[in-house]
């Protein structure tokens, strides 16, 4: 073994009803690395992130980040650990301005003490100022004329935007793990291998941010994966890189019915 | 390279004179209304405003000046309060029409309170009038049994609403929508049956209270200044402007900071606001108490004023009322809370014949600009910066 891994998840188990959307699941996940997680739909993908990041409790199992237990702890320590993510359908909040949006992510740096807001009004206005100047380098490296709106509402941006608003809002607290839910879902090829561009860009700046991917694009995963895991009615079916996975007949079984 | 696509700026700032011109309009109708003696006389200026306001709004002249008052707050802050002391000095010495005035300052600032909860934090509160009461009864009490100077007793009696409101916390916080309404309405209904049974607060016939006074200066005697016969709602007035003046710049302060945005976030998307270390407990129990506290205080001074409370002022029908101004006003739009108040308060008063069916006049308007203009008479303007940055 190489480096200790950064997020290990030994065994976990989610049930909804009498559904098992997790049955067991086990894998590591080294430092600085980009993870695919894939599989057909309905195999435990997003309820992996939801039971991850605290909003759905797990059943049974463990997660450890960083060699610390995290399972089952609410969402607000779960970001503080320094995992942030996106949607799988974008949660924006519309009536807010693109900036407001990404500040949010920055939520847990914020002060938010009463008498600072109210009184210290210059120093504030240095905190928004910098945090702004902070967002619109982000966002101009997703999108140069994007960073050019910060200052309008969010309704009125189109979609592909929204989705790297999103992103950038995941990005901007600089977290330690990014877990992206479908970020090409609803998106042209040429959006998503843009998309895709983007991102590995934003991962050389950032060092060793690492990654957990879900996605269907399956270009996607094989460009941008240094390893995948395949899902399978909440069950690990295959893991290696995407060569390996890709030639794996109960991959091939799992997403092409048996034939 | 994209100038077509970059364009935040591209719509000047109206200038602060649309704010000054917009105050003005608004002072001279309000003076015309509060003068006329006449039903027919206050029928006509009531429709002579309705109509031009439309006409304004036909223009683009409306839509031009009401964008200079919100971005220039201050000018337009100022520009009311200079329409207001000009209506002070003309009604000198009407007791009525002066009272009518502070008593849409208190509502106003009551439905601020309102405003911090459901418009900023997205907390329901449909127990205005409770927590107003209880401001008043604290100050009833406060001011009849102890030597607390008159200013602590508004505080007092903002900290009591605040305190009785941490009762509904619990609730308020395991509950959503639907359920979190009715379990301020169950409050607010229990609260007045309470005052109704309990002797030591006065049971069903009330308190009377002592008027506010002021390093020793009582605010209940008429001045004469220079000749000039003053009325003693004067003073209640200028007070009732100055804590509503306070509580406002604090709640757009608030507004414009980091807080605001907390708030925002957890109104909206609550899982996604989570997802980003928000704790919306925290955020939402700040936004009740804060509401509460002020409109406790608005509930101290208007006790203090009337001289006298009773149980049926406190009813889930008042309740109700400063709800539909919220409504009215546009949910979370400061501004649009203080014009609500204006005509909700100052209109039934003046048009006698509307008054035996003010509730259900206010019910058809609220229902009308919840059809026509959802986001109320001032919808919510948007963020564009923070700590007074433009």
């Amino acid at each position: 073994m190489s480096a200790p891994p950064l997020l290990s998840v030994r065994g976990l188990t989610r049930r909804f009803g009498g559904v098992l959307a997790l049955d067991g699941l086990s894998f590591d996940l080294e430092p600085g690395r980009i993870l695919g997680l894939i599989g057909p739909n309905g195999s435990g993908k997003t309820t992996f992130f939801n039971v991850l990041t605290g909003v759905t409790p797990a059943h049974g199992g463990e997660i450890r980040f960083d060699g610390r237990a995290v399972t089952n702890l609410p969402p607000q320590a779960v970001c503080e650990l320094g995992i942030t993510r996106t949607f799988q359908r974008s949660r924006l909040c519309l009536p807010l301005t693109v900036f407001d949006n990404v500040a949010l992510g920055e939520h847990r740096h914020l002060e938010h003490g009463l008498l600072f807001n109210l009184v210290r009004r210059r120093a504030l206005r240095r905190d928004f100022e910098a945090l702004r100047e902070r967002v619109r380098e982000l966002v101009a490296l997703f999108d140069p004329p994007l960073a050019e709106r910060l200052s309008e509402p969010v309704a009125g941006i189109p979609m592909i935007d929204r989705r790297r608003i999103e992103i950038c809002r995941a990005l901007v607290s600089r977290p330690r793990l990014l877990l992206l839910d479908e970020p090409s879902a609803g998106m042209t090829s040429e959006e998503t291998r843009r998309m895709m561009d983007d991102l590995l860009e934003v991962r050389r700046r950032f060092g060793d941010l690492t990654i957990v991917l879900i996605e269907h694009e399956m270009g996607v995963i094989e460009r941008a994966t240094d390893r995948c895991v395949v899902l399978d009615y909440g069950r690990k079916l295959s893991e290696g890189t995407y060569t390996e996975v890709a030639a794996d007949p109960l991959v091939k079984q799992a997403y092409l019915g048996p034939g | 390279m994209s100038a077509d696509l970059a364009a935040p700026r591209a719509t000047p700032r109206a200038p602060a004179a649309a704010a000054l011109g917009l105050a003005a309009a608004a002072a001279l109708l309000a003076f015309g209304f509060l003068r006329a003696e006449s039903q027919a006389a206050v029928g006509w200026i009531a429709a002579i405003a309705v109509a031009a306001v439309l006409a304004a709004a036909r223009l683009g002249a409306l839509r031009w000046a009401s964008r200079g008052a919100l971005e220039n707050e201050r000018a337009t802050g100022a520009a009311l309060a200079l329409g207001l002391a000009l209506l002070v000095l003309a009604f000198h010495d009407d007791h009525f029409t002066l009272l009518l005035l502070a008593r849409v300052l208190l509502v106003g600032m009551a439905c601020l309170g309102l405003h911090v909860q459901l418009g900023m934090g997205g907390v329901v509160n449909f127990a205005g009038a409770a927590f107003f009461g209880v401001g008043s009864y604290t100050a009833a009490v406060l001011a009849a049994r102890t030597p607390i100077p008159h200013l602590a007793v508004l505080a007092a009696g903002g900290a009591a609403a605040a305190l009785v409101g941490s009762v509904l916390l619990l609730p308020l916080l395991r509950t959503r929508g639907h359920y979190a309404a009715l379990v301020t309405i169950a409050f607010g209904i229990g609260f007045r049956t309470f005052l109704e049974v309990n002797d030591a607060l006065g049971g069903p016939q009330g308190l009377n209270v002592r008027g506010f006074s002021l390093l020793g200066l009582s605010f209940n005697e008429s001045w004469s200044v220079g000749g000039f016969e003053l009325s003693f709602y004067v003073a209640y007035v200028a007070l009732g402007f100055l804590l509503l003046g306070c509580a406002f710049a604090a709640v757009r302060r608030l507004e414009t900071s980091w807080v605001g945005l907390a708030l925002d976030a957890v109104r909206l998307d609550e899982t996604a606001a989570a997802a980003f270390g928000v704790r919306a407990p925290r955020w939402k129990i700040g936004a009740f108490t804060l509401g509460n506290f002020i409109t406790g205080v608005a509930g101290a001074l208007s006790a203090m004023m009337t001289g006298y409370i009773a149980p049926n002022a406190f009813t889930f029908q008042e309740s109700l009322v400063f709800v539909s101004i919220v409504l009215l006003g546009g949910i979370g739009n400061a501004w649009g809370l203080v014009l609500a108040s204006f005509i909700v308060v100052v209109v039934p008063e003046k048009l006698q014949a509307i008054q035996e069916y003010r509730f259900l006049l206010f019910a058809a308007l609220v229902v009308l600009v919840l059809v026509f203009r959802p986001s109320g008479l001032v919808p919510r303007a948007l963020r564009r910066g923070f700590g007074g940055a433009a």
